[in-house]
């Protein structure tokens, strides 16, 4: 596959040194097109203290086509949709705005700073960006407890 | 500029709107050629607009390409760049030809290096090889490797860029606004380097591809939303009337579509009631299931009770009870004056003193006007239905007897009336949502009122016999021509109040 230098290099590059509050595996040793971060709530968000597994899926035209990220610890976010999927599809994670000179360890990164700072005008979650705007208390109440409830163990 | 002013002026005054009206009628002639592409004649045949109606005229591909050459020959006589040139600069100024000839004749240079032309040669458009080079999309390295950069420098092996520039025009359509590679780089990858880099079976497909865009940049200019469809709509519609104005325009393919959103004909509802309903409904959707089922209980003796037609008349198979499948009332109610399936009775305001029972009744309100608004659609799926299948049985029909196809034809009229007059009901119901109540609603329910009976009656027909039907072809031409003329009366009516300011929306409902 043409893309696996890229892809490896990619993998060393962010396993020495990963984005702050995260650990990067793969998946299944076999298999350099299924990630799995490990994320920690971020000391300044509400999700403080919550330990987030998030699934990264390379396409098979990577990097032509942007990674897909999805949460798989359960989380109470505007930009997280709020499935079984729990995907993650903003700014450079969009096909149309994914650059292939972007790296994985911008994307992981990118997820990271939304913990800190949700971006509730480009929500998946309409209902969570309303309340993040208009109610911020019960949302990170919400958040908080959600973050205890599904994301305590690391 | 301009473009910029329409969007944001949506909620027009009523001065800007008249103002608009005249300007209209001329940019539309504007571009109107007398017998370039003999359009003038389709006027003379086409009967009398209604207050409804809109002017519009269909473009074909051919004609689309030369209208793009003419703009472009004369861009270039004027700024006397080759035509290659200015057909570069023109789709870089979004084909609006007055700015770009008015900061071409000011700020030359600036104008040709922004749209990747500027004449000096060093770091243009070639492809090279570079010293102690690794490319950052394959990170493969190497002397021989052929490389490839634009103006602003980031450089990456002639296989990436081709990669890259095919999946942009193969899986996203892009051609004209292609971005440098590149991490963060706005750099628009311009038509000298994408020449030089688009691989021939991908020519033709990006030549298309600025076709479209062609079209995208022009305002007055819409694709027709339908499948395959190749032609171009141009209307002189702008954006902020459509506050006040629902241009539903039908291509050459037979396709009818608003000019203003181009989803299909939402007649009489305006864009933005459309688009507040749509999301709402989708918002609600979980709450308003239940209502657009195929089945309920017969209202006496609860029975259950599927719908198979689009005919509202139900009648229960097992205790022979007529009701309406909208308003589950007697039926019998509905032929006379008392019918008021349409209208929301709004609860005495005692009522609804505490929060909970205004909620209640909110949720009441909009589950009616959604309930008749999910029925007509769904009748319309089922009149359709129907008619495949009587369609069916008359073309066996007319094999076994001496019934002509003509003789049959005015099924599928019949057919297309209902399908038609279905949507506009539909919508009405959308539109009466969001209607503040004044004398003007009453006569719209009432418009409605008619229109719904004259549609009911007429779905009805269908779900006689075969053999039944033959013989009532002259009353089901009276229907099918009583309904198309209710159709255009609730359409006339709205059209003259929504244009004239008349009918009131409800703020933030
Ligand atoms: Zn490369
Ligand atoms: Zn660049
Ligand atoms: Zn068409
Ligand atoms: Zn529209």
């Amino acid at each position: 596959m043409a893309n696996r230098k890229r892809i490896v290099k990619e993998l060393s590059d962010v396993t020495r040194s990963p984005p702050p509050g995260t650990r990067v595996q793969l998946l299944d040793e076999s298999d350099v097109h299924i990630w799995e971060v490990l994320m920690d709530g971020p000391p300044e968000s509400v999700y403080v203290g919550g330990h987030f597994k998030i699934k990264v899926t390379l396409p098979t035209d990577y990097p032509f086509k942007p990674p897909l990220l999805s949460f798989t610890t359960k989380i109470y976010h505007p930009n997280v949709s709020n499935d079984d999927k729990g995907s993650m599809c903003l700014g450079m994670l969009r096909s149309d705005e994914w650059k292939p000179a972007n790296r994985i360890s911008a994307a992981i990164e990118m997820a990271r700073n939304l913990l800190i700072a949700p971006n509730a005008d480009d929500a998946v979650e309409v209902s969570i960006a309303d309340q993040f705007k208009n109610d911020r208390a019960e949302f990170e109440k919400i958040a908080k407890d959600w973050t205890k409830r599904y994301a305590g163990k690391a | 500029m301009d473009s910029d002013d329409e969007i944001n002026s949506v909620q027009s005054s009523e001065d800007d709107f008249m103002d608009d009206e005249d300007s209209l009628g001329e940019d539309f002639d504007a571009v109107e050629e007398p017998d370039d592409f003999g359009f003038s004649q389709d006027k003379d045949i086409k009967p009398r607009k209604q207050a409804y109606e809109v002017d519009f005229k269909v473009w074909g591909p051919g004609q689309i390409q030369d209208q793009q050459d003419k703009q472009v020959e004369e861009v270039s006589a004027v700024i006397g760049q080759p035509t290659e040139s200015t057909a570069i600069l023109l789709r870089h100024a979004r084909w609006n030809k007055e700015r770009l000839i008015e900061s071409y004749m000011d700020k030359r240079d600036e104008v040709l290096e922004s749209s990747g032309l500027s004449e000096d040669k060093e770091g243009s458009a070639s492809i090279t090889k570079a010293d102690d080079f690794m490319c950052d999309i394959c990170c493969e390295d190497g002397k021989d490797l052929d490389t490839f950069a634009m103006k602003c420098g980031h450089r990456f092996c002639v296989n990436c860029y081709r990669t890259y520039l095919a999946s942009k025009i193969r899986d996203e359509g892009e051609a004209a606004r292609i971005k440098c590679p590149g991490e963060g780089c706005e750099r628009i990858v311009d038509s000298k380097s994408l020449k030089l880099l688009v691989t021939e079976d991908l020519k033709d497909r990006y030549h298309e591809l600025l076709t479209r865009t062609y079209v995208d940049d022009m305002n007055n200019l819409k694709w027709c939303p339908a499948p395959d469809c190749t032609y171009a709509v141009e209307c002189g519609v702008k954006q902020k009337d459509l506050t006040k104005i629902v241009p539903t325009v039908t291509c050459s393919c037979g396709h009818h579509f608003c000019f203003g959103c181009s989803l299909n004909d939402h007649q009489p509802a305006p864009c933005m009631l459309v688009k507040k309903w749509m999301k709402k409904c989708e918002d609600d959707s979980e709450t308003a299931n239940w209502i657009s089922a195929n089945t309920k209980e017969c209202p006496k003796c609860h029975s259950t009770i599927e719908k198979n037609g689009g005919c509202n008349h139900m009648t229960c198979r097992k205790c022979r009870h007529e009701f309406c499948w909208m308003c589950m009332g007697v039926w019998s109610e509905h032929g006379t004056s008392w019918y008021n399936c349409n209208r929301y009775e709004e609860k005495s305001g005692s009522d609804a003193r505490d929060a909970q029972a205004k909620s209640r009744q909110s949720l009441e309100r909009y589950l009616h006007y959604y309930n008749r608004y999910a029925n007509h659609e769904q009748s319309a799926k089922l009149d359709k239905d129907i008619y495949l299948k009587t369609e069916k049985k008359m073309t066996q029909l007319q094999s076994s007897s001496n019934m002509s196809w003509i003789e049959v034809q005015f099924l599928q009229e019949a057919s297309q009336a209902l399908q038609q007059c279905r949507q506009t009901l539909k919508w009405t119901y959308a539109f009466a949502y969001y209607l503040a109540r004044n004398n003007l609603t009453e006569i719209f329910e009432d418009n409605q009122k008619d229109l719904e009976m004259a549609v009911e009656n007429l779905s009805e027909m269908f779900e006689k016999s075969t053999d039944q039907l033959a013989g009532l072809k002259v009353e089901m031409l009276d229907k099918t021509s009583y309904c198309k003329r209710r159709r255009i009366i609730l359409l006339n009516d709205t059209a003259e109040n929504l244009k004239s300011g008349m009918i009131l929306i409800i703020p933030n409902s």
